[in-house]
């Protein structure tokens, strides 16, 4: 509804402050009238109705508002209102509206951070906290990202539209980004009581689906294959209480198999002789996915795929993910050092430092070395800096087991 | 989620004010207050008595300390607040950007914490501590 409101108006908070006047009249006239036919075109209509409203009301006090609403009014006058309603709120516009808010938020001419941030929170509906939490940065910070992208929306008439077939490969890679990003909330929720929010992932999923419709790209395709993987395994992931069970104690029956089937048809698609971050990462995945266990799984050609990463995109965190690989190749000792030289680092020891996984990984590999207070050490900063209940509980049971 | 708006303004400024602009002023005021009563945000607030009405109370060496004034003499002063419920913190500094005041001096925005979501209090001691590190 949010996304039709702002098509319509064009402003992303008047169609905010639109949808919670209409929530609110909603709340008096379905009470007293019952719930009209079609509830969502009520929402919508009202909404728009009232920011018009609002606008007229503003207008006494502010130039702009004025110029709005006149503009506005022209609009209605040009149209057979009843028509206009009708036509653009039917359900099935959903779709491409959720899309053009996709590409306005991942517009180039805002700042990458503030497209993610906006993409979050105005798409998938996240707020700015749990946004915050998921970039290790203070909520103000990324209220101001969030405040200073829509101001550039406004100011800037960036269009609310899907761009043209031209301008689609440039557009894509920030799209996927945000997709990305949305699917990582939505597996690994950073705080709250649960590890996955199913409905985050779901929704990451169905925009993924939509984008390689639109534009079948190697990494748009890349990407489902990833998620879809991922998302295969989310049933084991986590016992009927909430705790976390990892990896190589998956009970391996639980996972999705047409999930799986459908993601490793679509890497095979995503692969090509120059795969990017998206295609790789669903390569390391159908390895995963592969294996009968822990123990079976092709750790040399995770290694293999993880190299290759390393090179289109190296960050702290992948080079952690494939210290990780190569600990379970080599034995626990190479990959300790590989994460030790990785705190050494200026850049990417300041950005490890702060993440929960971090020291995580690296006191499990001293508790495979028998080194019990490095161990507890690990475990106890790992426990500071997480925010998520299941995987506190889970930091707090590892050092629980460790010997005294 | 609950967030404190904190209105602090030039009182010698806003006493300065013709009648008529100060009418004005309050009567946006009054609007501010309407429109979030209806969206369902206001959760309370109130206007001060000025700045120098205030007393500063402490308690040192098990004795009562009392002096006349704020505690903090700045050229603004904390004139009122309101209590919204806003969806986040973006949402909420929208709504604080309608407080009348937010053009004539300042506004600022502080989550409410929220001592119902487990490890709350740990949290907010948390970061505070680091802020003050």
């Amino acid at each position: 509804m949010l996304a039709t409101l702002i098509r319509l108006l064009g402003d992303f908070d008047l169609a905010e402050e639109a949808l919670h006047d209409a929530f609110g009249a909603a709340v008096e006239r379905w009470g007293r009238d019952g719930v009209p036919a079609n509830p969502r075109a009520w929402l919508i209509s009202t909404g728009r109705f009232r920011a018009v409203d609002a606008l007229r009301r503003r207008a006494r006090a502010d130039a702009r508002g004025a110029a709005v609403a006149a503009e506005w009014e022209m609009d209605r006058d040009d149209d057979d209102p009843e028509e206009v309603e009708m036509a653009s709120i039917a359900d099935d516009a959903l779709p491409d509206d959720r899309l053009r808010l996709i590409f306005t938020c991942c517009h180039p001419a805002l700042p990458a951070e503030g497209r993610v941030a906006l993409a979050l929170r105005e798409i998938c509906g996240l707020t700015t906290e749990e946004i915050a939490r998921s970039f290790l940065t203070s909520p103000s910070t990324m209220a101001q990202r969030i405040v200073r992208a829509k101001a550039k929306i406004r100011d800037a008439r960036i269009p609310y539209r899907v761009p043209g077939r031209e301008e689609l490969p440039a557009r894509l890679e920030t799209v996927l980004q945000v997709v990305y990003l949305v699917f990582a909330e939505g597996y690994a929720a950073t705080a709250g009581p649960g590890v996955a929010r199913a409905d985050l992932a779901e929704e990451a999923i169905r925009l993924g689906r939509l984008l390689v419709e639109l534009l079948p790209e190697r990494e748009a395709i890349g990407l489902l294959a990833l998620m879809l993987l991922h998302d295969a395994r989310r049933a084991a992931r986590s016992e009927a209480d909430g705790r976390l069970v990892l990896l190589e104690a998956q009970d391996r029956a639980r996972w999705d198999g047409d999930k799986i089937a459908e993601g490793r048809r679509l890497v095979e698609r995503a692969l090509g002789a120059y795969p990017g971050p998206y295609a790789l990462q669903a390569a390391i995945a159908a390895v995963h996915v592969e294996a009968t266990d822990t123990a079976s799984t092709d750790w040399p050609q995770i290694v293999g795929l993880y190299d290759r990463l390393l090179q289109v995109e190296p960050t702290p965190i992948v080079a952690l993910n494939r210290a990780v690989a190569v600990a379970m190749r080599d034995g626990p000792a190479a990959g300790l050092a590989l994460v030790d030289a990785l705190l050494a680092d200026a850049t990417a020891g300041a950005v490890l430092q702060r993440h929960h996984l971090t020291h995580a990984t690296r006191a499990d590999l001293c508790r495979r070395l028998g080194r019990v207070a490095e161990a507890r050490a690990g475990y106890e900063r790992a426990l500071a800096l997480a925010q998520q209940a299941s995987e506190q509980r889970f930091l707090r049971e590892r050092l629980a087991a460790l010997p005294a | 989620m609950k967030y404190l708006c904190l209105i602090r303004d030039e009182e010698a400024k806003l006493a300065a004010m013709p009648t008529a602009e100060s009418d004005a002023f309050m009567e946006r005021y009054f609007e501010f207050t309407q429109s979030v009563m209806a969206s369902g945000q206001y959760v309370a607030g109130e206007a001060l008595q000025p700045a120098q009405t205030a007393m500063t109370v402490r308690i040192r060496d098990g004795k009562l300390i009392t002096t006349d004034g704020p505690f903090a003499e700045t050229h603004e002063q904390v004139g009122g607040f309101y209590l919204i419920e806003a969806r986040d913190l973006t949402e909420a500094v929208r709504i604080a950007a309608r407080i009348p005041s937010a053009h004539t001096g300042s506004i600022e925005v502080r989550p409410v914490v929220d001592f119902s979501q487990p490890g709350a209090n740990a949290e907010a001691m948390k970061q505070s501590a680091e802020a003050h590190r």
